[in-house]
């Protein structure tokens, strides 16, 4: 999933000084799941903005809606009815639904209530790790399931460094060494030997080596 | 010979060869390399330049290495892969063998979070090995990582660092062998203080003949107080520090110690050059070049060939 992390307060009050209604856009999609801008979260953030207006003497009028998926411009149509009636639209979606709503409705000032921060999964209650930065070009098969470019801090792609200590990276002991874990998962599958091919230079293009990417599928369009 | 580099020579000869490092300053402060290249001659057959080592920002690897050249000593031209991509990288080695730098070291590079602009971007365009691949690309096939032809390809000496200390041990022997795949033709380690360790990582070195493809230099650090061991001990990622050297500083009185440190410094090259397949001794003694003649001397690693 896309995880993301809500912006703190101020940061959110001060993109709308000057706003006195407010369309705040939930979505249902990944930053639910990560508990970034789901459903309660906007319910959360809409009471948070209230009370600190409040507190300063300022009326502020919040309407709450989360979209079934706001990087999907036939659910963006769900604002159109509200548009006309903000200020401002506060999206609580990645970078991706702040695009979109933004795409659609020119005229309307659009501010992030979350930061977008990277591909990854859940590792455990409330913890999120990353584990693919969209290359482009999938070597997983090469490296026993295990991504070295989004996992290791150096994207080193043949072995690990000389500061790899007990499994663990370099640069903190609460991050795995990736090549430390490619090694353990290559014994257990019995295919150790493979660990000496050389993986040559990386070409970027099918990254963001090429500019701002799009996958066109003639078959559906 | 592959190439025209001194280190080469003198490794190619069977005598030991000795190196040294010279690490540039946060400034535009040439009398300060100068100083410390000076200190370094006739001791050593070539000289490391460090390129921002600890991720901090100092007077360029390349530059620093032509002041070198400019005093007749050899350059070991280092470059991590962790600032520049590789056109930046591919046309810095042109430009230093432009200048005669024929000997250069490929490294990953510490990451940026230990030095001073823990905010800056991580390049990783190539990684060390991919470097490796890259620099024996351009010199044995006359060919840019692109593809294109390069007119008068340098020709330089490549190396590498290995540490056997790392984690996870079992994949050290590996982690060389794959360099040695990629075409490296020297490393230099990282600073031995474990040497029970080191054999036994050079017995799986010579299994595999791997010492008889690449030429291994034993790095070498003298330590300067009972404190800069604890440090080494505690502190820096992949360092191996046995308690008893720790001890052993700790047990002279504090103005014995850095002589102490100096005599563990020789009594670890005289031992460590009983091992076969140790082709030479790489000495970094970091902010502390003036103690170099003394431990190649004392070492019996002095005069140095001529070749």
């Amino acid at each position: 999933m896309i995880t993301a992390e809500r912006k703190p307060l101020d940061e959110i009050l001060e993109s709308i000084d000057g706003c006195s209604r407010i369309l705040l856009v939930g979505c249902n999609e990944c930053v639910t799941v990560c508990a970034a801008g789901g459903r309660k979260e906007v319910a959360l953030l809409a009471s948070a903005l209230q009370m600190a207006s409040m507190k300063k003497g300022q009326a502020l009028d919040v309407r709450e809606i989360t979209l079934e998926r706001q990087c999907d411009p036939e659910y963006i149509e769900e604002l159109t009815p509200h548009i006309d009636q903000v200020d401002a639209v506060v999206s609580m979606a990645c970078g991706c639904g702040v695009q979109e709503v933004a795409r659609r409705f020119k005229k309307t000032f659009v501010y992030p209530a979350v930061n977008t921060k990277f591909m990854g999964a859940s590792e455990g209650p409330g913890i999120w790790a990353e584990r693919c930065q969209g290359c482009g070009d999938c070597l997983l098969g090469l490296t026993g399931g295990i991504c070295p470019i989004a996992r290791c801090a150096k994207r080193l792609m043949n072995g690990p460094c000389g500061g790899s200590t007990n499994g663990k990276c370099e640069i903190s002991d609460e991050v795995d060494c990736a090549w430390h874990l490619i090694w353990e998962r290559m014994k257990e599958l019995g295919i150790e030997d493979r660990y000496e091919d050389v993986i040559s230079a990386k070409d970027w293009r099918t990254g963001r080596g090429s500019g701002p990417r799009k996958i066109l599928r003639g078959d559906l369009q | 010979m592959k190439t025209e580099s001194v280190l080469e020579k003198v490794l190619a000869s069977g005598e030991l060869a000795v190196t040294g490092e010279c690490g540039p300053p946060r400034g535009a402060l040439p009398d300060v390399v100068k100083e410390k290249a000076a200190l370094l001659k006739g001791y050593v057959d070539a000289v490391n330049v460090t390129d921002n080592q600890t991720a901090m920002v100092r007077m360029s690897s390349f530059a620093a290495s032509l002041f070198l050249r400019q005093m007749d000593l050899h350059p070991v031209f280092q470059m991590v892969t962790r600032d520049r991509n590789r056109l930046a990288m591919q046309s810095d080695i042109i430009g230093a063998y432009s200048h005669g730098i024929n000997t250069m070291l490929c490294l990953s590079g510490d990451h940026p979070k230990f030095g001073d602009h823990a905010m800056a971007a991580n390049v990783h365009d190539l990684d060390s090995l991919q470097l490796i691949q890259t620099v024996r690309g351009m010199r044995d096939e006359g060919c840019f990582q692109g593809g294109a032809e390069i007119k008068n390809p340098p020709k330089m000496f490549i190396g590498a660092a290995a540490n056997p200390f790392a984690d996870p041990f079992e994949l050290r022997v590996s982690r060389l062998a794959k360099k040695v795949k990629a075409g490296v033709d020297f490393v230099q380690t990282q600073c031995i203080y474990n040497i029970d360790k080191f054999e036994t990582w050079m017995e799986g070195v010579r299994e595999r003949g791997l010492h008889e493809q690449v030429y291994i230099m034993a790095g070498i650090t003298p330590m300067k107080s009972a404190g800069m061991a604890r440090y080494m001990k505690n502190k820096v990622p992949g360092m191996d520090v046995p308690d008893e050297l720790v001890k052993r500083m700790a047990g002279v009185p504090k103005d014995k110690q850095a002589q102490e440190g100096i005599d563990i410094c020789v009594e670890s090259i005289e031992r460590l050059r009983q091992i076969e397949g140790v082709s030479g001794f790489h000495i970094m003694a970091i902010e502390w070049e003036e103690k170099v003649p003394e431990i190649v001397k004392r070492a019996g690693l002095h005069p140095r060939p001529k070749v």
